[in-house]
């Protein structure tokens, strides 16, 4: 298996749509063969379309807000003592999570394509609270899947999405998380694919939906580069960049324009949520060697039983909690471009609570993740390597778990 | 010699109606009574087709996910089902058997295994929601090998230059989903429409056996008479659900309800 250089990841599956021959493909029913491939033409078309990413760039512009922030972190990289430690403030995007670029690029093409409606799933709440943003924005009704134990624990984005006046449709089978969510809109999708448009609110589902989702998510790497080059004149020696991996969404948009160096220039390091440090229901199919199975249309590494059935998860953090992973990140994995970890709920709480400690900045639960192991690892490198963790949420939704497990001091300081 | 499921189709045609399958979950409740409930309605069932339950499944309604939910709650394994169909198989008055489930189940067990593991136990067709043609091509080649008939399937949103290439590498049997929705859905296209569409593939391809599946119940049933088949699935799952709540035995009251599905079609 063999990553090809010139050519963007999310090109590089065969037709069927499979990263080396066995990630990813199209697992779905006979109905929704004709609505995705209506997408994959619209897409293909559209994507090298100069005035398509003429509209795109503008909304990104004007309305996300970019680019985000790249910040040195002074005071963590003295406390840590070793590499410069900086962060990629994705959540300064409007809405505050790198969810919006996929939701606004799905509500462009849902617009172009005549849809009336859009329908999305979302774990910690943030990519359905940006659909509904993105909705509204682009005059489409909109309803979200969310499970029903998420709604209970993500309230702030709960209240965010029904204020844009989403549908916010409980899910109540199985682990009730973000797994039975995209389920059950991709079994909404199948009864009504010909009036309503889907947005998968990760890197995950069927092929085109990843590759939408990545090419979407890109944008910030596309300006982590330029601001790189801004500041060190060129893209560093020694550069690490580390990124919580749920579905992947923000950890493949972070590394994507630095595909083609060579690992021992600029290493990606995706950090998945181990769970609570005693359990064994961890979220993290590539650091524990799950195998290779079906789940949401699309071959991946996933936890399942020997019999396939999907096993639940336990994180604290939404937004990680599942069991399967990307196909573009099992394709990253196995031509070794990629090196995945995990970090335990407990380790995440406590870089989260070390970064708020010396830094002005508020990582939600899942770049926390990322945190926790650039901290631990930004102590054995050099000075001129650059470190940098990309700040892809803000914990303004993490309020009511962060109480619980840390006291109130620490969500009224910030 | 004809494979038991067309010679179910053509025993069916001798009787001028549509042959009747129904669908439930294999280990719902538990593995001992869903035997027994294939037994019951193997009576009056022309082909029945056993649900293998998947805990994330993209085309299931409600109705069928509980039956699903409480069969794997009850510990159903792939090998338990094998044994359901094997047992049912040696009974007297049994019928053909169709496997109707999702693809990683079969992957997981590799398709090679699960194929002699069909053919030993006595399943003679399967389904696989989640594998669509082309990406099937290499499995159902396998299916036909092993003399297991692999059912393709077509929606209404399958496009004509793909539902010629889906008949023709179908086995003897072909399943018309009769409208978007998952299983259970409403009945929410005209059946004249349903049927259109159904005439429209028995034109591509006359000899293949045709079933219509997907918001067919006691109500809906009698307006597709003049077809090669019929399939009744979350109606049954939702009787079962029906009966547990109101601890009334599952096994006569399905069985009920499939002999009067019978007799709408008759």
């Amino acid at each position: 298996m063999k990553l090809k250089k010139g050519i963007p990841v999310i090109d590089q599956g065969d037709k069927l749509g499979f990263w080396g021959g066995k990630f990813g493909g199209n697992f779905v029913p006979e109905t929704l063969k004709k609505p995705i491939e209506d997408l994959e033409i619209q897409f293909n078309k559209l994507k090298n379309d100069k005035n398509f990413i003429r509209e795109r760039d503008k909304y990104f512009k004007n309305w996300i807000g970019t680019p985000t922030r790249f910040i040195k972190l002074n005071n963590l990289t003295k406390h840590v003592g070793g590499a410069q430690i900086w962060s990629k403030v994705v959540s300064d995007a409007n809405g505050g999570a790198h969810k919006i670029y996929n939701a606004t690029v799905h509500c462009l093409l849902a617009k172009k394509s005549g849809k009336k409606m859009i329908i999305g799933d979302t774990g910690a709440g943030y990519a359905g609270k940006m659909l509904s943003m993105a909705a509204k924005k682009f005059g489409l009704k909109c309803k979200i899947f969310m499970g029903a134990k998420d709604i209970k624990r993500q309230q702030p984005n709960v209240k965010a999405m029904k204020k844009n006046g989403a549908d916010v449709i409980p899910v109540y089978s199985g682990s009730q998380t973000l797994v039975d969510a995209v389920s059950e809109c991709m079994r909404y999708w199948v009864a009504n694919c010909d009036t309503t448009a889907m947005c998968v609110g990760s890197t995950v589902g069927p092929a085109i939906f990843v590759r939408i989702c990545g090419w979407s998510t890109s944008q910030i790497s596309r300006e982590l580069k330029i601001q790189l080059i801004n500041e060190f004149g060129a893209v560093p020696k020694k550069l690490k960049l580390y990124n919580c991996v749920g579905g992947g969404s923000s950890s493949f948009g972070f590394w994507n324009e630095f595909m083609d160096y060579d690992k021992k220039q600029v290493e990606f390091i995706g950090v998945e949520a181990g769970g609570p440090a005693k359990s064994k229901r961890h979220a993290a199919p590539l650091t524990y060697g799950s195998k290779i199975g079906i789940l949401h249309g699309a071959a991946q590494y996933v936890n399942q039983d020997s019999d396939g059935q999907i096993e639940e998860t336990e994180s604290i953090s939404a937004g990680l909690d599942y069991p399967g992973i990307s196909p573009l990140h099992c394709f990253l994995k196995d031509t070794k471009r990629a090196r995945y970890t995990a970090a335990s709920d407990e380790e995440a709480l406590k870089a989260y609570q070390i970064v708020t400690k010396y830094e002005n900045l508020r990582p939600s639960l899942e770049p926390s993740h990322a945190f926790s192991v650039a901290i631990k690892e930004a102590k054995k490198f050099s000075k001129n390597t650059i470190v940098i963790i990309n700040s892809c949420g803000d914990a303004y939704k993490d309020r009511g778990i962060l109480e619980k497990k840390l006291g109130k001091k620490y969500v009224k300081s910030n | 010699m004809l494979n038991p499921i067309s010679l179910a189709f053509k025993k069916a045609k001798k009787e001028k109606r549509p042959a009747l399958l129904t669908y439930t979950v294999a280990g719902d409740s538990s593995k001992k009574q869903s035997l027994e409930i294939l037994k019951a309605i193997s009576n009056y069932a022309d082909i029945l087709e056993v649900g293998v339950p998947h805990n994330t499944p993209v085309a299931d309604g409600g109705q069928i996910q509980t039956s699903s939910y409480r069969a794997i709650k009850n510990g159903i394994k792939m090998n338990d089902i094998f044994k359901i169909v094997k047992d049912f198989k040696t009974s007297k008055n049994s019928k053909p058997i169709i496997l109707m489930g999702y693809y990683n189940m079969i992957f997981q067990y590799g398709e090679n295994n699960f194929l002699k593991k069909c053919k030993r136990s006595g399943v003679n067709g399967l389904i696989v929601v989640d594998l669509p043609w082309p990406e099937n091509k290499i499995f159902s080649k396998k299916c036909k090998k092993n003399s297991i008939n692999f059912i393709q399937l077509l929606s209404p949103t399958t496009s004509n230059e793909r539902l010629k290439s889906i008949t023709k590498d179908s086995h003897d049997m072909i399943y018309y989903i009769s409208m978007l929705s998952t299983t259970g859905g409403k009945l929410k296209v005209s059946p004249n429409k349903i049927l259109a569409n159904y005439n429209k593939i028995k034109k591509t391809n006359p000899k293949k056996n045709c079933v219509i599946g997907f918001g067919i119940t006691e109500k809906t049933i009698s307006n597709f008479k003049n077809t090669d088949g019929l399939v009744v699935g979350s109606q049954i799952c939702k009787e079962i659900t029906r009966c547990l709540n109101n601890r009334q035995n599952p096994v006569i009251n399905v069985s009920k309800m499939v002999s009067k599905l019978r007799k709408k079609i008759s």
